[in-house]
C-alpha cells in the first residue's frame, strides 16, 4: 500500500507532467486532454464535497455545471456581439474576462445551488435524487428551449476568454489555468474536510441525530455543503464551456451529473483525490476506447462494475487502503 | 433557582403512552439523580428533555423558556449536552474529530477534556471504532462537555464497562461536580455511586414520578419497593 498523501503528490505530479511532456513533444491534442481531465476533476471534487463528506447522492449537479457554462457564454456571446446583456434598470454589458466570468459563474451556481439546496434538501435518499434530477432537467429543457441563446444548438464562442498576462488561445497556458483552479478547489475540500464544519457534516452523514444532539443542525450543514458544492461545480462549468469555445443544454443534462458521480465512484468516494483519478481515467478510457468503438461506453460500464464489486475504495482505495485519511 | 424544569409531561411512541406525568428540576450546579428500574421512562424522560421526543402534554423548560417546539439541536445549543445511552460516537472519526466536530466555544478545549480523560488526550489521533467501549464511553461525554454545556445528561453512562473503567468515570463526574459547578443530570443503575455525589434523586415508576427528594433521604424501603435492590 502507497501512503495516501504520497499517492496524491504523484498523481497532481503526473497531470501536470503530460501536458508538459506534450508541449515539449508538440502534442497540443494532449495537452487540451489534460485541460478536460483537470476541468472535470474540479466539477467532480464540487460534487465530492456533498457526495463523500455529506453523502448527497446528488443526480443534479449538471445544473450547476450548465449554469457556468451559460455564465460564460452568455457574457462571452454579448461582448463578442458588442450587444449589451441588459439596458434597464441599469446597463449590463458582455465581458471577455475570466475572472469576471468565473465570478459570476460562482455566485450564479452558488444562489441556484442555495434555491435547490433548500427544497431538496427537505427530502432524503431516493426522493433526494430524484428531486435534484428533476431540477438538472428542468434546466436543461429550460436551456432548449431559450431561442435568446441558441437553443437546442447551444452557443459558439468565437475567441477564448482572456486572463491578464496570459495568452489563453494557446493550448498550455489554458491548462494552466484549469490546473491551478484544480489544486485551488483540492485545497479547498481538504481544508473543509479537517474544518470543523466538515467533521460535522462527516458526523451528519453517519448519524442525524447524534449530531442533533451536539447542537448542530444537519439541514443547515448539508445546505452550506451544497451551496460550496454547486460553487466549484459552477467554475468547472465556465472552465468548460471557454476550453470548448461552447455551451449546450448537453452541460445540463443528467448524464453528465451521472458523469461526474462515475468519476467519484471510480477514484474513490470520499479521497480527496478520488475525482481527479476518476476524471483522468475517464478521459484516457473515453480517448482509447472511443477510438476503437463507439460503444466505448459499455466497457467503462464493465470498469464500474468491477471497481464497485472488487474496490469499494475506488482506485485510490486499491492503491492507499480502505479507509480515508483527508490528508 | 431553577436551570431546568419539567412540569408533569407526558409522552407516547405511536399509540404507546410511555410517561404519564413526569415532574422534575434540576437548579445550577446540583446533581440530579433519575431513577427507576428498566423500562419505567427514565430514556424517555431524557428524550423529551432533549427534544429528541415531543412532549403530549406538559411543560419542558430551561432558565425559564418554554422548549416548546425547539429543534433538538437547538435544546443543545441553548446548554443541554447529552450522553446517550450505548456510546454513541462517530466510529470512523479520530477521537479529536470527534471532539472538534461538537466544539463550541467555552472552557472545555481538547486539553481540558484530555486533562479529565487522560487516556483520550493519549489517542486523540486514533479512530473512535477501536477504542474500547470504556473509552467510547469517555469520549462520548468528552463530546458533551465540548458543546461547553450548562446541564450535562448521562445516561447510563457506566452501564456495561468494566469496574475499573467505571471507577474511572465516576472519579470524572465527581470532579466535574467539585470543580466546575455543572448542573448534571444522572441516570444510574448504581446507588452506591450516585450517593457519592448526587444531591437529590427523582424515582420514576411506570412513567410517573414517584418519589423525589434529597438522596440521603433514600430509605431501603424506598430502593426496594420502586429499585428492586
Amino acid at each position: 500500500m502507497i501512503r495516501e498523501p504520497i499517492l496524491n503528490a504523484v498523481i497532481m505530479a503526473a497531470l501536470l507532467a503530460v501536458p508538459l511532456w506534450a508541449l515539449w513533444a508538440g502534442e497540443p491534442f494532449t495537452i487540451t486532454l489534460a485541460t478536460r481531465a483537470a476541468i472535470l476533476a474540479l466539477a467532480a471534487v464540487g460534487l465530492n464535497i456533498a457526495l463523500g463528506l455529506g453523502g448527497l447522492v446528488s443526480l443534479g449537479h449538471a445544473a450547476f455545471f450548465g449554469i457556468g457554462g451559460y455564465a460564460m457564454g452568455i457574457l462571452a456571446h454579448h461582448a463578442q456581439t458588442y450587444t449589451p446583456l441588459m439596458e434597464a434598470p441599469f446597463l449590463i454589458e458582455g465581458t471577455k474576462s475570466m475572472p469576471v466570468i468565473w465570478l459570476t459563474a460562482i455566485v450564479a451556481a452558488s444562489l441556484a445551488a442555495l434555491l435547490i439546496g433548500a427544497l431538496s434538501l427537505r427530502t432524503t435518499g431516493v426522493y433526494f435524487i430524484m428531486i435534484t434530477l428533476a431540477f438538472g432537467q428542468m434546466l436543461y429543457y429550460f436551456a432548449i428551449s431559450w431561442p435568446t441563446y441558441g437553443g437546442e444548438d447551444g452557443l459558439s464562442i468565437y475567441v477564448r476568454n482572456d486572463f491578464p498576462g496570459l495568452n489563453t488561445l494557446r493550448p498550455f497556458p489554458f491548462f494552466a489555468i484549469s490546473y491551478v483552479a484544480l489544486a485551488v478547489g483540492l485545497f479547498l475540500s481538504w481544508r473543509i474536510a479537517k474544518s470543523p464544519f466538515g467533521l460535522a457534516l462527516s458526523a451528519a452523514r453517519q448519524n442525524e441525530a447524534r449530531v442533533r444532539t451536539v447542537g448542530m443542525d444537519p439541514y443547515r450543514l448539508r445546505l452550506t455543503a451544497f451551496v460550496i458544492s454547486g460553487a466549484i461545480t459552477g467554475l468547472a462549468g465556465a472552465l468548460f464551456a471557454d476550453l470548448n469555445r461552447f455551451v449546450s443544454p448537453t452541460m445540463f443534462s443528467w448524464q453528465m451529473s451521472g458523469e461526474f458521480i462515475v468519476f467519484i465512484i471510480l477514484g474513490g468516494t470520499a479521497r480527496l483525490f478520488g475525482p481527479v483519478v476518476g476524471a483522468c481515467l475517464f478521459v484516457i478510457l473515453e480517448h482509447w476506447l472511443g477510438g476503437l468503438s463507439d460503444y466505448w461506453l459499455v466497457f467503462l460500464g464493465a470498469i464500474l462494475l468491477l471497481v464497485v464489486l472488487f474496490a469499494r475504495g475506488g482506485v485510490i482505495g486499491a492503491l492507499a487502503g480502505r479507509e480515508a485519511t483527508h490528508d | 433557582m431553577t436551570l431546568l424544569s419539567v412540569e408533569r409531561i407526558e409522552a407516547a411512541y405511536g399509540p404507546a403512552q410511555a410517561l404519564f406525568g413526569v415532574t422534575l428540576d434540576v437548579a445550577p450546579g446540583e446533581v440530579l439523580a433519575l431513577l427507576g428500574r428498566n423500562g419505567m421512562g427514565k430514556s424517555t424522560t431524557i428524550k423529551v428533555i432533549c427534544r429528541l421526543l415531543t412532549a403530549s402534554t406538559g411543560k419542558v423548560s430551561l432558565d425559564g423558556q418554554d422548549m416548546a417546539g425547539w429543534p433538538s439541536h437547538r435544546a443543545a445549543r441553548a446548554g443541554i449536552g447529552l450522553v446517550p445511552e450505548g456510546r454513541r460516537v462517530f466510529p470512523p472519526l479520530t477521537v479529536e474529530e470527534n471532539l472538534t466536530a461538537a466544539a463550541r466555544p467555552g472552557d472545555w478545549t481538547l486539553a481540558t477534556v484530555s486533562d479529565l480523560f487522560p487516556r483520550l488526550g493519549e489517542r486523540l489521533g486514533q479512530r473512535a471504532a477501536s477504542l474500547s467501549g470504556g473509552e467510547q464511553q469517555m469520549l462520548a461525554i468528552g463530546r458533551a462537555l465540548m458543546t461547553n454545556p450548562r446541564l450535562l445528561i448521562l445516561d447510563e453512562a457506566t452501564e456495561g464497562l468494566a469496574p475499573v473503567v467505571r471507577q474511572e468515570i465516576w472519579a470524572a463526574i465527581r470532579r466535574l461536580k467539585a470543580e466546575t459547578g455543572l448542573a448534571i443530570l444522572v441516570v444510574d443503575k448504581s446507588l452506591k455511586e450516585l450517593a457519592t455525589v448526587a444531591d437529590r434523586a427523582v424515582i420514576i415508576e411506570g412513567g410517573r414520578s414517584r418519589w423525589a427528594g434529597d438522596f440521603a433521604e433514600l430509605t431501603p424501603t424506598l430502593t426496594e419497593r420502586y429499585l428492586g435492590v
